[in-house]
């Protein structure tokens, strides 16, 4: 097993992107309308192939197999590669003991999961949509998240991680749609990730795998397939608990996670073009524990904070971060946080494109924001 | 009054084996107006049950028609459930019941209006069966209008009087069902309620605690486990430890039936209906069926099992080819009256498509409607402030007396 240790860390190497690089997406009543903003990777980092999300998870759990002989993967039809194909060819790989398939059970493989985790072995679970997570919200809440405290140290699952496809895909409705990040992060002892592309997800997937906290990796799965990026071939690992500020600013900050950060990118260049108003991207990364330095930093300078997400606006994980905003950056908060998230309605089938913090809702926040 | 029943060459406990046997036969009898045909049922297999449901069962000319033209309508519904969402035209998640006809115009061939039925997302057939129209059934998919719930539920989300719906998450729907069967226990109507899951959602431990609340209370409550042969993309013998899904009560008495015999899924539900009714609590059935499609529209079926296996099916078991078969052979009815249900059929389900394909959808201020009974705050928090949207109620519910 690779040490910790020699992995690379690179994400103050990640670059953001030229114009020319976004690859636009066509805004549709079939698929989410976002413009994908692609990372790109230093040339140090060495050889890159050209992958989309699910083959850069396919390729983080491959090294994590390859250099983790305890590791098994285990979630409901993994073994031919899961619906999102995520998993696939690992079975024939490395074995029907070490990817395989589960009965239907999500409380059950939770459980089972955490089982493995606190046994030794090195346990990574798929539950096959997010929305699907909450017969498991017990024993990842409760059993998972406490682990470590009822048991003083003595025991822990830390091993553990959570997969599963989360956000709107364009045409999921109530059942395949939804962002739970905020009901865990509800839950001390939990790590909870989104990461925005493929060569975050690959290097953050690696992380969480060998993190000693159970973590929830979220994978927005709009993007398994429109995201595609060069990504480093080679084993590396990205900070935990770590944002990344993807466009500087001057006047107003702007929040995000997952497929979110991507909207901001656009929103940003609007507001720059329309209102002549400079705007600081943040990709929060981590949603638990999250960075909260950088964005306290970054609000300190503009005075202005814009979060967004798609999950619904109450206790939203928006909340939280504007709540802690204005305790630790009152004096300098030059109007009254804005949140543009999903309605507090269930997430809705045919009225999706209304329901997102699409651009242009965005974009009125940040109007607000300027002129208050 | 009735002639020689021929017994089928089948004995008991050879039922699985799984050939087309002339397990019907039949006599057409004329009596005082009416005509009606007797048929062997296919064996059923008992779980901790001292008496089988009966050999043999009546069928008559109507019922035979009526439940042809249900089967028909359903698959044919089906392939046209499956071109739209080819063509996009179905947007959300669809999953085709074609294979598995028999087990809802079987069953509600066998109910009183008050009883009630839940099920998971295999939703269309069972919707069409309880009331809904085959329009509203299509323009649900498509999300227009005239959709059951005005195109906000979609595939999954189809419900009518004492229909509990279509539900999404996998499992979920059973317990439901339990609490369903203690309102009517409770409330003393004399219905039950039907509870269907899958083989892939017989796993979920929220079914066993169903079961044993249901026993510990004697609920009117006959759970019935689907067993198409794959949960998803997983074939039952690598899912479950025990197949013998009708077993898996254990101190619920289960009964195991072949559901590609529409006729022996009604006499089975007939048999549970007396069952219940005597106040003996709630049983396990696993109905044997196949479904010919993928788990969902994004799953082609053939990755984890063979063509043959499917056309196999298609040859020896469809439900709809079998009764066809048996009823005609019972001269209960003529292949040109089939024929003539088979033309209607298809011009019900291509004026449906048309008015799914063609129907308004809903105004957007409805994405905030029926999200709270009565809201405190008259606008959903988090609507876009230019046009609040107002909350508000739309439909009178059904279900409560």
């Amino acid at each position: 097993m690779t040490s910790l240790a020699k992995l690379p860390r690179f994400s103050h190497i990640l670059r953001s992107i030229t114009a020319t690089n976004v690859r636009y997406i066509p805004p549709s009543r079939l698929s989410s309308h976002f413009t994908y903003y692609p990372d790109t990777v230093a040339d140090s980092l060495g050889e890159t192939a050209r992958l989309n999300l699910f083959q850069s998870i396919n390729q983080a759990l491959d090294t994590a197999l390859a250099t983790d002989d305890s590791a098994v993967i285990f979630g409901e039809d993994v073994g031919f590669g899961g619906v999102f194909r995520c998993t696939v060819d690992l079975q024939d790989r490395y074995g029907k003991d070490r990817v395989f398939n589960t009965p239907l059970c999500e409380q059950g493989i939770a459980g089972f999961a955490i089982g493995v985790a606190v046994g030794g072995a090195t346990a990574i679970a798929e539950m096959q949509f997010a929305d699907y997570i909450f017969p498991a919200f017990d024993q990842i809440v409760n059993e998972a998240a406490k682990y470590r405290y009822r048991s003083g140290n003595l025991f822990d699952c830390g091993r553990l991680t959570f997969r599963a496809p989360c956000g709107a895909v364009g045409h999921g409705a109530l059942y395949h749609s939804q962002s739970p990040e905020a009901y865990f992060a509800h839950t001390p002892g939990l790590k909870i990730v989104v990461p925005r592309g493929p060569v975050k997800a690959k290097g953050l997937l690696l992380s969480c795998i060998r993190d000693n906290n159970p973590c929830i990796f979220l994978e927005p799965k709009v993007l398994y397939r429109a995201a595609v990026e060069m990504v480093p071939t080679r084993d590396y690992t990205l900070p935990l608990s770590s944002a990344d500020i993807l466009d500087e600013g001057e006047d107003v900050t702007l929040i995000g996670w997952g497929t979110q950060v991507h909207v901001l990118r656009e929103v940003a260049q609007l507001a720059r073009q329309q209102l002549n108003v400079s705007c600081e991207v943040i990709d929060l990364v981590t949603i638990l524990p999250w960075d909260r330095e950088a964005v306290f930093e970054s609000v300190k300078k503009t005075g202005r904070l814009l979060v967004a997400h798609e999950a619904p606006i109450t206790n939203g994980f928006g909340a939280e971060i504007a709540a802690t905003v204005q305790k630790e950056c009152f004096l300098h908060l030059e109007a009254p946080v804005e949140r543009v998230c999903g309605f507090d309605t269930p997430f809705p089938h045919i009225f999706e494109p209304f329901y997102l913090p699409d651009k242009w809702r965005c974009l009125s926040a940040i109007k607000k924001l300027v002129n208050y | 009054m009735l002639s020689k029943v021929i017994k089928s060459v089948l004995k008991p406990n050879q039922n699985q084996m799984r050939v087309l046997a002339p397990f019907m036969t039949s006599t057409v009898m004329k009596e005082s107006g009416t005509t009606s045909a007797t048929f062997d049922t296919r064996p059923y297999k008992l779980h901790k049950l001292e008496e089988a449901p009966n050999t043999s069962t009546t069928c008559t000319r109507d019922e035979a028609l009526l439940y042809y033209k249900q089967m028909q309508i359903i698959r044919r519904m089906e392939s046209a459930s499956g071109n739209l969402y080819k063509e996009k035209a179905v947007r959300g998640f669809c999953h085709l019941y074609s294979g598995q006809e028999a087990i809802c115009v079987g069953i509600k061939a066998a109910l009183e209006p008050q009883d009630s039925v839940i099920t998971a997302y295999r939703d269309h057939g069972w919707a069409y069966v309880m009331g809904c129209s085959v329009t509203s059934v299509m323009a649900e998919l498509t999300g227009r209008t005239q959709g059951i719930v005005r195109g906000k539920g979609g595939s999954m989300h189809m419900y009518c009087k004492n229909f509990y719906g279509g539900n999404g998450i996998v499992g979920a729907q059973v317990p439901v069902g339990a609490g369903v069967a203690l309102a009517q226990q409770y409330l003393g109507n004399g219905g039950l309620c039907i509870a269907l899951y899958g083989d892939g959602a017989a796993n979920q431990g929220q079914v066993f605690e169903a079961y044993n609340i249901a026993k510990l209370k004697d609920l009117p409550c006959i759970f019935i486990c689907e067993n198409n042969g794959y949960g998803m993309g997983t074939s039952v013998d690598r899912a479950s430890a025990s197949t013998m899904y009708y077993t898996r009560g254990d101190y619920v008495p289960g009964l195991w039936i072949d559901g590609m015999d529409i006729l022996s899924v009604k006499e089975a539900i007939k048999y549970c209906k007396d069952y219940c009714s005597a106040g003996k609590g709630p049983l396990v059935l696993e109905v044997a069926t196949y479904r010919y499609s993928g788990h969902s529209m994004s799953d082609p079926g053939t990755s984890y099992r063979t063509r043959d296996e499917i056309q196999e099916v298609r040859q020896t078991r469809d439900p709809i080819m079998l009764f066809k078969e048996n009823i005609i052979s019972a001269n209960l009815v003529t292949a040109e009256e089939l024929k003539q249900i088979d033309a209607d059929v298809r011009k019900e389900v291509d004026e449906a498509v048309k008015v799914a394909k063609t129907d308004k959808e809903i105004a957007v201020h409805e994405l905030a409607a029926d999200v709270y009974s009565a809201p405190i705050e008259n606008t959903i928090r988090g609507t876009t402030p230019f046009e609040p949207y107002t909350h508000q109620r739309l439909s009178k519910v059904i279900n409560w007396h």
